[in-house]
């Protein structure tokens, strides 16, 4: 609990309102950025440390760990992916990471970023009130969308590289009906069905983190019952933060395959 | 929940994080581990080579110690069989030798007594012939009475 004199309403709104600057559309939701930018300098960092000293000798417990996240990323690519293309894996990794380790914020308790946030505000001078902190990036869509956004720019990309663009319009225009008056109705499906790809990757990792976040914050409004149940939807949540960042993962994989494939 | 510039920082972001991934994280680690699977690959076929080959050895050394033993057995038998023909060889050869030895004496001990006997023939011839002539007291025409002398010694 933030404070006493709060309600319930004002605390839930104040967890998941976003530190904000700017204006309008130039809005810039500064915890988002900041905690995503720095899960994954933590990602890099830590991976590139690896990357410096690594050999085919007899690695370090670190690198042992490391490489375990690196085999089963391109394990899992290898056998989605048949193509050949240097950027999938780094690509999968990086989401898989990245994701897992933004999800993983998830698990402290909901208010000590928020309260830690808050005095540091009220020290420097301002309204602890109007101080916000939404730790978790995934729970932003601007963030999920983001990265579902790449992803489609990449599948865009590699279907007009692999197939041409008269390929690829002849992909959104001649399936599934193979008659020339029904192209138009094609290609309203195939777009649908072409658009509802990022858009479901963005919703899923969102819907799921962002609906943990607040059954969380419901959880620590119960007074002492929330410890229990703390434990009890946490151990749950571990299971869905590797899972919701594995199926991201593994379905940009499948979706950049079927961009390099000829249907 | 508004979609605002953030957007553009987190794409911005990722595209970031991505390039750096794919140029200084990625290719070392899978570098390592290929290269370490293919050490640990060559090295279990090594070990299996190995073992493929210090059995073939053993096998090897076993017949070799097989056929050194019937080697050895079969030249202790020539030898055996070679000495025996030598023994043999030899004790023929001392017969023969004696036989040639035995044989060249008695002729030379015959030869012996046939001249000794010719000799003693001789003396005994003059003998009798002085005798005679002793007895007779005269001389004897040798030339007229050789034929009795040869007779005479013929019968002796």
């Amino acid at each position: 609990m933030a404070s006493g004199e709060l309600t319930s309403k004002d605390y839930i709104t104040h967890h998941l309102t976003n530190w904000s600057v700017g204006e309008g559309f130039w809005t810039v939701h500064v915890d988002t950025l900041g905690w995503s930018i720095f899960m994954g300098l933590i990602f890099l960092f830590s991976f590139r440390a690896v990357a410096k000293t690594a050999n085919a000798g007899v690695p370090t417990k670190w690198q042992c760990a490391v490489e375990m996240v690196v085999e089963f990323i391109d394990s899992t690519v290898k056998s989605t992916f048949h193509g050949k293309n240097p950027l999938i894996a780094p690509l999968a990794l990086t989401i898989f990471v990245w994701v897992l380790l933004m999800n993983l914020l998830d698990l402290v308790p909901v208010d000590f970023i928020p309260w830690t946030a808050q005095q540091i505000g009220a020290a420097m001078g301002y309204d602890p009130h109007s101080v916000y902190m939404k730790a978790v990036p995934t729970t932003d869509l601007n963030m999920t969308i983001a990265l579902a956004l790449g992803v489609f720019i990449l599948m865009i990309y590699y279907s007009i590289k692999m197939k041409g663009i008269g390929g690829f319009i002849k992909e959104l225009t001649t399936q599934p009906f193979n008659t020339p008056w029904l192209y138009w109705f094609n290609f309203i499906l195939e777009v649908v069905a072409l658009l509802a790809k990022p858009l479901s990757l963005a919703l899923r990792l969102f819907g799921n983190l962002y609906a943990g976040e607040l059954i969380f914050i419901l959880i620590a409004m119960t007074g002492l019952y929330q410890l229990p149940m703390h434990f009890v939807w946490a151990v749950f949540h571990l299971l869905v933060i590797p899972l919701q960042a594995f199926i991201f993962t593994i379905l940009t994989v499948v979706y950049l395959s079927m961009a390099h494939e000829h249907h | 929940m508004n979609i605002n510039a953030t957007l553009i920082g987190e794409l911005i972001a990722f595209v970031v994080f991505v390039l750096f991934c794919m140029k200084y994280v990625w290719p070392p680690i899978i570098g390592a581990i290929e290269t370490r699977q293919q050490k640990i690959a060559d090295g279990l076929a090594a070990s299996d080579r190995a073992e493929q080959d210090l059995r073939l050895a053993q096998e090897k050394a076993k017949q070799q110690l097989v056929d050194a033993k019937a080697q050895a057995s079969a030249v202790i038998d020539q030898a055996k069989k070679r000495e025996a023909q030598i023994i043999e060889e030899a004790a023929v050869k001392a017969q023969a030798e004696r036989d040639k030895i035995l044989a060249q004496a008695k002729a030379e001990v015959e030869a012996e007594r046939i001249r000794a006997k010719e000799e003693l023939r001789k003396q005994v011839a003059a003998l009798a012939v002085a005798g005679a002539e002793r007895i007779l007291q005269r001389s004897i025409d040798e030339a007229a009475h050789s034929d009795i002398l040869d007779k005479l010694v013929a019968e002796l």
